[in-house]
């Protein structure tokens, strides 16, 4: 197997939200291609990790490196040009365009993006509901939309922020079956679980994160064997 | 001919007044809304801009010799431009703060721009031309028609139709609905926002200069122009709501008609008129006709 490339580098970022410090020297390395899932319990500094990258807080410090360029200083819209594709733990579809505006709302941000079709092929209840208004869609259905809009831009990573929150159990599995197809056509995810038993089987390595820190790491073969453990400590 | 006692061509005249200054009410609070949406900013200056086009418009006649027609290309541009210039060194360091800074700076802006053309041209208003092309009257049959008040409806109504279109139908107009709804996440997405901020209140401010030049050959051009209109204009806001770019335009027309009519019909109630409705609307709907409620 080719030595893997390290597509993001998180290295001593912390971050705040005005006065408050919320990240404390995050620490982590996603490949390419590669599928890594943050774990962690509720205020753990998850969803700010994946801002942070963006340039979404407040003051940050520390390196972020994407393919190889700095991006810490960059604002947020280089970033996302980069090629990163964010889909927000309130899914964020705007109430003000419809469900086909949503989707086709993310400008290019690298080739070969998936096509309409395609993405209509992978989730036939948008091309249903195309001319409603985003925020008529449900639950699961604005959970597709998030996912579907970043899959059009050519983004090759992919930062999910607890797509499974809330949602039906047999939506859930829909989800993981689309982002077993997203690793097979090549995307990096960065995918933002509390929900273990969903991230388990879908992450290739997975990182605890506790107080803004990344506090364990742990890869494929050692997830059965810690199972237990981290049920316990995500209180699951 | 007459309608409750009042012959045909009188009550036309003033349909057609009020349709007049219903065109400039839906210029103005369309560009106001625009950039209250965008930039949470209750833009007190638009009146002393909307006065300043005005303005352009005669210096550019009396001394440089600049026809109505370019004026009213060329003028909404400087205007923008010095929109742009605002945003930039002023507006965009009160984004995160209470509506109330915003307000409160381009209250202080529109005091400094009426000053200075009070100090340097008075005010005792300024005569502008019609321009030649549009002089004269058309007879309709039923009523004489200035032919530069058709224009005004007409190009008006057209500019404020144009806007509506590119914002509710086209991906430029989905990049601003989104900025406007949750600008963060549309700036993660890859969109400049901060540049589209700043060219939404170019061109909400440049709406005004254009309206500007439009009033220069219908009113006198005065330094007290802007600050007569405006505050007409927020009570259409308040009427409206703030919500929607179809509701201002048709509040704003909508609003010119009542008032027109009401001169023909009670006319001690005309200057007033616009108010007693703010205040039942605001009593029955505080969000406004067209608002949402929070
Ligand atoms: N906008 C904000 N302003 C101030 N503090 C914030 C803000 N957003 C989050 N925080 C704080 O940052 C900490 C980390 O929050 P974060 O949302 O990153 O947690 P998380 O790991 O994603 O957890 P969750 O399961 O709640 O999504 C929390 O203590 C939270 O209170
Ligand atoms: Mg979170």
């Amino acid at each position: 197997m080719a030595k893997p490339t390290e597509y993001l580098r998180v290295t001593g970022l912390h971050a705040f939200y005005g006065e408050s410090h919320i990240l404390h020297g995050m620490d982590f390395v996603v490949n390419r291609g590669e599928c890594v899932s943050l774990l962690g319990r509720n205020g753990a500094g998850r969803t700010t990790t994946l801002r942070a990258i963006l340039g979404l807080t407040g003051k940050r410090s520390g390196s972020v490196m994407m393919n190889g360029r700095e991006i810490i200083g960059m604002p947020p819209h280089r970033i996302a040009r980069l090629g990163i594709g964010y889909c927000p733990e309130e899914r964020g579809i705007y109430a003000s365009l419809s469900c086909e505006e949503n989707l086709l709302l993310p400008p290019q941000v690298g080739s070969a993006g998936m096509s309409l079709d395609e993405i209509y092929a992978m989730f036939p209840n948008l091309a249903e509901r195309r001319h409603s208004q985003g925020t008529r869609l449900s639950g699961g259905e604005q959970q597709m939309l998030a996912m579907a809009r970043i899959l059009r831009t050519g983004a090759k990573l992919l930062l999910l922020d607890e797509i499974s929150e809330g949602l039906a159990p047999v939506i859930v599995q829909k989800l993981g079956q689309i982002i077993r197809q997203l690793k097979e056509k090549g995307f990096t995810i960065l995918l933002v679980e509390q929900n273990f038993r969903f991230a388990a089987p879908l992450a290739d390595r997975m990182y605890v994160v506790e107080h803004g820190q990344i506090a364990a790491e742990i890869h494929q073969h050692e997830i059965e064997e810690k199972r237990e453990f981290l049920q316990e400590f995500l209180g699951v | 001919m007459e309608i409750f006692g009042v012959p045909l061509p009188a009550l036309m005249g003033q349909l057609m007044l009020g349709l007049v200054s219903g065109s400039f009410y839906a210029m103005l609070s369309l560009g106001l809304a625009v950039i209250f949406g965008m930039l949470n900013i209750i833009n007190f200056a638009h009146g002393a801009l909307y006065m300043a086009g005005a303005f352009l418009a005669w210096m550019g006649l009396t001394y440089w010799g600049i026809s109505y027609w370019w004026s009213l290309l060329l003028v909404p541009l400087a205007v923008g431009l010095i929109g742009v210039v605002i945003e930039r060194t002023m507006l965009q360091w009160l984004y995160k703060l209470d509506h109330l800074y915003g307000l409160l700076l381009t209250f202080g802006l529109a005091l400094v721009i009426e000053g200075l053309f009070r100090y340097q041209y008075g005010v005792s208003g300024l005569p502008y031309a019609i321009p030649d092309e549009l002089s004269g009257a058309l007879n309709l049959g039923f009523m004489f028609l200035p032919k530069y008040r058709a224009w005004i409806i007409g190009v008006s109504l057209t500019v404020c139709l144009a806007t509506w279109f590119i914002i509710e139908k086209t991906q430029l107009g989905a990049y601003l609905r989104a900025a406007t709804e949750n600008p963060q996440l549309t700036q993660a997405f890859g969109i400049n926002v901060p540049l589209m901020v700043m060219l939404t209140y170019g061109f909400g401010v440049g709406l005004a200069g254009f309206a500007g030049v439009l009033a220069a050959p219908a009113f006198q051009v005065s330094p007290l122009m802007g600050s007569n209109l405006i505050i007409v204009v927020f009570a259409v806001v308040v009427i409206g709501g703030m919500g929607s770019i179809l509701g201002s335009i048709l509040t704003g027309l909508g609003l010119g008609v009542i008032e027109g009519l009401t001169k023909v019909f009670y006319a001690e109630a005309s200057s007033t008129v616009v108010f007693i409705i703010m205040a039942i609307v605001l009593l029955l709907r505080p969000a406004g006709l067209f608002g949402k409620e929070k």
